[in-house]
């Protein structure tokens, strides 16, 4: 059996000669088994007072054989690391299903039924170890907007009270036996920043770290996170932190996605990873873009430069990641740019001084 | 490495509490909008990073960063830039950390307590992601020396590079800037240490940058900020040389090194890097020359005239208008006469006489004029006491002119220029000010036994109440001659509708230069009968000469002017629809943002100085005087700006529009334009027009059916103008009270043009890339128009009621409409946005009593009433 040293030495290797393959959407794969209220309870939670249906997480504890078998056609379809069934699972984002004090619990869970998944495939293609990426979402609640339009100054959630779920969040994956943590999603910049110093604590406690995937939501065209931030500006607020790599997913499809991945790709002297949509929503809130669709956009990203590591958000499948890493799978990942040595502070905008 | 840097990062020090006593008020009040329109308009002036800091003992530092960070984070126009937060309490700084999406800067930490604590919040900082200010301080206290600031700076550089991990191009150190020139002689090399050190902290701590508070350094000149400002040019220009890369500076409060005046440079120079024992000493001694002056030196002022005779000095201070003075030279006269009212009577008289003559010959202008009578009126103010304590009969006057503006209307600039240049001749003059009910003014009349009333007006409906005045003044049997003047007023206007009501003279003054004339004329015994023929003849032929214009036959029926519209291809055309519909406020607009909008050719026609600017500059007869008004309108426009003596408010609005074919425009409530909020009713030339051109109606300017948008705006700049005007009346200083009220006049255009450009490129948005400069603007080479209620294209003034009901201008920027519907405060432009490309301006010219009709019934009110509205315009005689 490997060791978590050894996956990620052949991850940092692998990644200069090729680029890395991130795994699909979980909640696409879910909606197909066409699960019940009764289902997403199982015996431990009949008697659960309010309704769980929809709460996706649960489901690593009551249902782990539908979430092992989405994560192994993962890995069959060819993804390097499998991300968590952990979008939510934070104290704070449970809450709504009065589960917060389950949160730990299934990110352990979660990130255990990962591993035993990664590790049986690891020992099929022992040459080709596959990797596990503890998932931290953004969570319900945003740290600098205000949910009160009559009072902008307000918050519903203090950088504390997310430093103290993530912390916890974090301390759970990497029990269950995460190589990698992964903020995702990220539509408040301020979020994202108390997760990170929620994980930099835990390493300074724990004596020991593992690489940090950064992953930001730019919510429409004009390029901005819901919060405000340009892609660069982004980058500034949470490269301190000298991630793995940081990118953009979900919100956008390809097509969208490229002008500000390539900004990105410009600014960002760390690997650059992408997992759009399946394109945009349609009318009925499905997914249309094809693997064929999706693979031809994202290979010309590769073609161009442009990545180290990609994958796939809501409404990708097993076949659009097959699609992808096969259309990738020659092509050399971005090289990672020399960039000069500036003060790179942001507000809303980046703004740089030279040193 | 040094490093020249081309760049200079400004941080935005106005969002201080202890630099800034507004800043402090607003933040302890609670005034948080206010408070976030100072944050804006640092970034809007140009500040890459603001400076946030709540150090106050009456505040709950930590609250008021909380809260001022999340209300700032709303507003993406402050939020662009990085923010900088700034305490000496820690407890603070992680609070502020906590609210900030963006890299920000912490200033400041040290090793004032010690390694541990500093190692302690320098690990903090910088999990948090920001970059840090260090100062130049550690346990035995603050750098002084260029060696302590280079030791204490490398070793925290090294602490933190080494030990910390910390970025070194998110280090910033702090050298400490301390005054120089202070008197004792160890802070006179402080500069010199500053500068220094920068040099060779950027070589020994790679990747470093180096800033400062820059105003510490002249802080032995408080109160001269010429010479601070010269001192802050000259130090930045040395210290960005060393490799000072930021500072917290007000850029507006920078002097250009270049234009330092030479002197005043080279000693500047000397003081700031310690060139000689003496530098402090020479800097003061010139430096009260500068104080007041705007950085630029007054010219050598020469004194000769003052070792004169005392009639003498009167008289040459008088004509030069020079008030320094004053007082001591009257109280010397007032010695040498028996009775203080001689002094009065003789040299000041006799000074003030030489001034009306070089006046009436054209040799003086009426800035001048009005300086000179700034002095008169000061040394009649110091007399007055002595007068009174003596009792002695008032001085004989060349007579009493009651003065007023009349009811409905507040503009009084020009009233009170015409009584400033009556009173230089001799003339008594009782000014009952504005808005001045027809009673009041007659009454006064009577009780004053005054010899003439001149009446004043400068809106449309003001014509109307001074016919009012003409017909009372009949009725009560007067016998006195009534003047009337204004920009509104017309000889025709007086012949034909004034004049007939009132059997003794009625006269228009076109300008305060004739003002003094027509009065002499009026009271002299010997030339009354002959002037009074002379100007009865002449009214005579001016309605004679209208009768026969008007019944020419050049007139059309409203019916034929409405087929002769403009016709504009409605199918073709799209509109854009505007960024909002509904209205949006704007409070406290910088003013420093109108300056260079301002259209200065209006503004020395107030001061009756004909020519265009900048050409008048340069003219050969009003020249000199024309730019000696230019320069102290400049020195007040800074003040103003500088001391906040104006407060600018707006309020704009779009709405979905559709026109009727009865030249109404129906706003809409609703995007749809199912549901209406008002109606605009407009009037159309009635002029028979060659084939191409058009009887044209603003109406015509927007869709009879389908999507299409009009707008409206109020905008002022004078509120906070009656402290200031207040003060000086009490300094009896008529000269600034005008020029503050004609700058606060050119300030509103300016607002109004600035608004209209913002509209067209931004919050309309239908010419996003027009670019052009300030003279094609003034000459209006833009799509769109603004025309306004009152004027030209839309005569009639009562269209404002409907205009400020729905943009709410009373509650969003504080404007009043009185009954004649003039605007209050009175620097206030308001009127309507048309955006069709084929939109533009015109006169309405004469309205036909079809028109006048059919606008009463659009209107819902009496054919008498619209009449009266539509006087000025009318092209019959009604009744």
């Amino acid at each position: 059996m490997s060791t978590r040293e050894d996956r990620l030495a052949y991850l940092e290797a692998e990644s200069k000669k090729r680029i890395i393959i991130l795994d699909g959407a979980m909640g696409t794969m879910i909606q197909r088994y066409n699960l019940t209220e009764e289902d997403y309870r199982g015996e431990r939670f009949a008697d659960w007072p309010q309704d769980v249906k929809g709460n996706n997480d649960l489901l690593s504890l009551t249902k782990p054989e539908v979430i092992k078998e989405i994560h192994k056609e993962y890995l069959e379809a060819g993804a390097d690391i499998l991300g968590t069934n952990t979008f939510s699972s934070t104290t704070i984002a449970q809450a709504d299903y009065a589960m917060e004090d389950l949160a730990y619990e299934m990110n352990v869970e979660s990130a255990r039924i990962a591993r035993e998944v990664a590790d049986e495939m690891t020992a099929i293609t022992p040459d080709r170890p596959r990797l596990v990426a503890g998932a931290m979402g953004p969570t319900n609640r945003t740290c600098s907007i205000s949910p009160d339009v009559n009072d902008p100054g307000y918050r519903n959630v203090s950088f504390d009270e997310l430093r103290i779920a993530y912390k916890s969040a974090a301390k759970g994956l990497l029990e269950g036996g995460s190589d990698i943590l992964i903020v995702e999603t990220i539509f408040d910049t301020l979020n994202a920043k108390a997760a990170l110093f929620a994980i930099e604590e835990l390493f300074d406690e724990q004596g020991w770290s593992v690489p940090i995937m950064i992953s930001g939501t730019l919510t429409d065209a004009s390029g901005r996170t819901l919060s405000g931030q340009t892609a660069e500006a982004f980058w500034n607020s949470v490269r301190h932190v000298k991630p793995f790599s940081v990118g953009l997913n979900c919100a956008l499809g390809a097509d969208l996605m490229r002008p500000h991945i390539a900004a990105l790709s410009n600014v960002a002297e760390v690997r650059v990873s992408t997992y759009p949509n399946a394109g945009l929503p349609n009318e009925m809130g499905g997914y249309d873009e094809t693997p064929e669709e999706m693979s031809e956009s994202l290979k010309e990203w590769a073609e161009s430069g442009l990545i180290n590591i990609v994958g796939g958000c809501c409404g990708t499948t097993p076949a659009h990641i097959k699609d992808i890493a096969d259309s990738v799978a020659h092509v050399k990942p971005r090289e990672i740019p020399k960039l000069d040595v500036k003060m790179r502070l942001s507000g809303l905008e980046s703004f740089n001084v030279t040193s | 490495m040094t490093t020249q840097q081309a760049t200079f990062i400004n941080i935005g020090e106005r969002t201080n509490v202890a630099g800034s006593a507004k800043f402090k008020r607003l933040i302890a009040e609670e005034q948080y909008d206010e408070a976030l329109s100072v944050a804006l308009q640092q970034v809007e002036n140009g500040a890459n990073i603001i400076d946030i800091n709540m150090d106050d003992a009456m505040l709950d530092s930590e609250k008021a960063m909380v809260r001022f960070l999340n209300l700032i984070a709303a507003e993406p126009d402050i939020a662009r830039v990085p923010v900088m937060i700034d305490s000496s309490k820690w407890s603070v700084i992680e609070a502020g950390l906590q609210c900030v999406q963006g890299k920000a800067v912490v200033n400041s930490i040290s090793l004032k307590e010690g390694k541990e604590q500093f190692v302690e919040q320098a690990k903090k900082i910088k999990r948090y992601g920001a970059a840090v200010v260090v100062m130049a301080f550690d346990e035995d206290g603050q750098a002084d020396t260029k060696e302590r600031k280079v030791e204490i700076c490398k070793r925290s550089y090294d602490v933190l590079v080494n030990e910390v991990g910390f970025p070194p191009e998110d280090i910033i150190f702090d050298p400490n800037i301390f005054a120089v020139a202070t008197g004792i002689e160890e802070h006179n090399n402080y500069a010199v240490d500053f500068i220094e050190a920068t040099r060779i902290i950027r070589e020994q701590c790679p990747h470093c940058h180096i800033s400062g508070g820059l105003s510490n350094v002249s802080f032995s000149f408080r109160g001269n900020n010429p010479v601070r400002e010269a001192m802050h040019s000259v130090f930045l220009y040395h210290a960005v040389q060393a490799g000072m890369d930021m500072g917290i500076v007000n850029p507006a409060q920078l002097e250009v090194y270049d234009e330092i005046p030479s002197e005043l440079r080279e000693r500047v120079e000397d003081v700031i890097l310690n060139k000689r024992p003496d530098a402090t000493d020479r800097l003061l001694e010139i430096a009260d020359e500068y104080k007041n002056k705007g950085g630029s030196k007054a010219a050598t002022i020469d004194l000769s005239w003052r070792e004169k005779p005392i009639a003498e000095r009167l008289s040459f201070a008088l004509v030069k208008g020079i008030d320094q003075f004053i007082e001591e030279d009257t109280e010397e006269a007032r010695q040498q006469f028996d009775q203080p009212i001689e002094v009065i009577e003789g040299p000041l008289m006799d000074g003030m006489n030489v001034v009306g003559d070089l006046f009436g010959a054209g040799k003086m202008f009426l800035p001048q004029v009005v300086k000179s009578a700034r002095v008169m009126k000061k040394a009649v103010a110091y007399l007055m006491p002595f007068i009174e304590e003596g009792k002695e009969a008032g001085s004989e006057s060349a007579g009493k002119v009651l003065m007023a503006t009349v009811k409905g209307d507040v503009h009084d600039i020009g009233k009170n220029i015409v009584g400033v240049v009556l009173q230089c001749n001799n003339f008594e003059v009782i000014d009952l000010g504005v808005m001045v009910p027809t009673q009041d003014i007659l009454e006064a009349a009577n009780q004053n036994n005054v010899d003439i009333i001149g009446l004043s007006g400068l809106i449309t409906p003001s014509l109307e109440e001074m016919v009012n005045v003409a017909k009372e003044m009949k009725r009560l049997d007067m016998n006195i001659p009534l003047l009337v003047g204004g920009a509104t007023t017309s000889k025709v206007h007086t012949a034909v509708k004034i004049d007939p009501n009132y059997e003794h003279p009625t006269i228009h003054v076109l300008d305060a230069s004739r003002a003094v004339g027509v009065c002499s004329n009026l009271l002299s015994s010997n030339k009354r009968a002959a002037y009074e023929a002379e100007i009865a003849a002449d009214y005579e032929k001016v309605r004679q000469a209208r009768a026969k214009k008007q019944n020419k036959g050049n007139k059309i029926t409203l019916e034929e002017a409405r087929k002769a519209k403009q016709p504009i291809d409605w199918e073709g055309f799209d509109p854009v629809k505007p960024s909002f519909l509904g209205t949006k406020t704007f409070d406290d607009y910088p003013l420093e943002e109108l300056v260079d909008r301002i259209d200065w050719t209006p503004f020395f026609r107030t001061w009756e100085l004909a020519g265009n600017y900048p050409k008048i500059l340069d003219d050969e007869v009003v020249g000199e005087t024309a730019t000696s008004l230019f320069k102290d309108a400049q020195d007040m426009l800074k003040e103003i700006i500088a001391d906040k003596w104006l407060s600018a408010k707006a309020v704009i609005g779009f709405w979905r529009a559709n026109s009727t074919d009865d030249d109404s425009i129906r706003l809409f409530k609703d995007e749809d334009g199912r549901e209406d909020l008002a109606a605009f009713h407009m009037v159309r030339q009635q002029i028979p027009k060659a084939d191409g051109r058009y009887d044209n109606c603003l109406a015509d300017y927007i869709a009879p059916s389908g999507e299409d948008y009009m707008g409206g705006f109020a905008v002022t700049t004078g509120h906070g103008i009656e402290t200031k005007l207040a003060e000086f009346e009490a300094a009896h200083d008529d000269y600034r009270s005008i020029m503050l009220k004609a700058l606060a006049d050119r300030l509103a255009e300016a607002f109004a043009e600035h608004m209209h450009e913002r509209v067209r490129k931004e919050f309309w948005g239908y010419a996003k890339d027009e670019n052009l400069d300030n003279l094609s603007l003034i000459k209006e080479q833009y799509q769109g128009i603004r025309p306004a209620p009152g004027y030209p294209a839309c005569p009639e003034h009562s269209e404002k009621v409907t205009l400020f009901k729905i943009l709410d201008a009373q509650k969003q920027a504080g404007i009043e409409l009185t009954d004649s519907f003039a605007m209050t405060p009175t620097a206030a432009v308001s009127g309507f946005y048309f955006a069709h490309p084929e939109a533009k301006y015109f006169g309405v010219g004469r309205v036909e009593k079809d028109q006048a009709e059919d606008y009463a019934r659009r209107k819902g009110i009496s054919l008498n009433e619209a009449e009266k509205l539509l006087s000025p315009v009318l092209g019959y005689d009604p009744q």
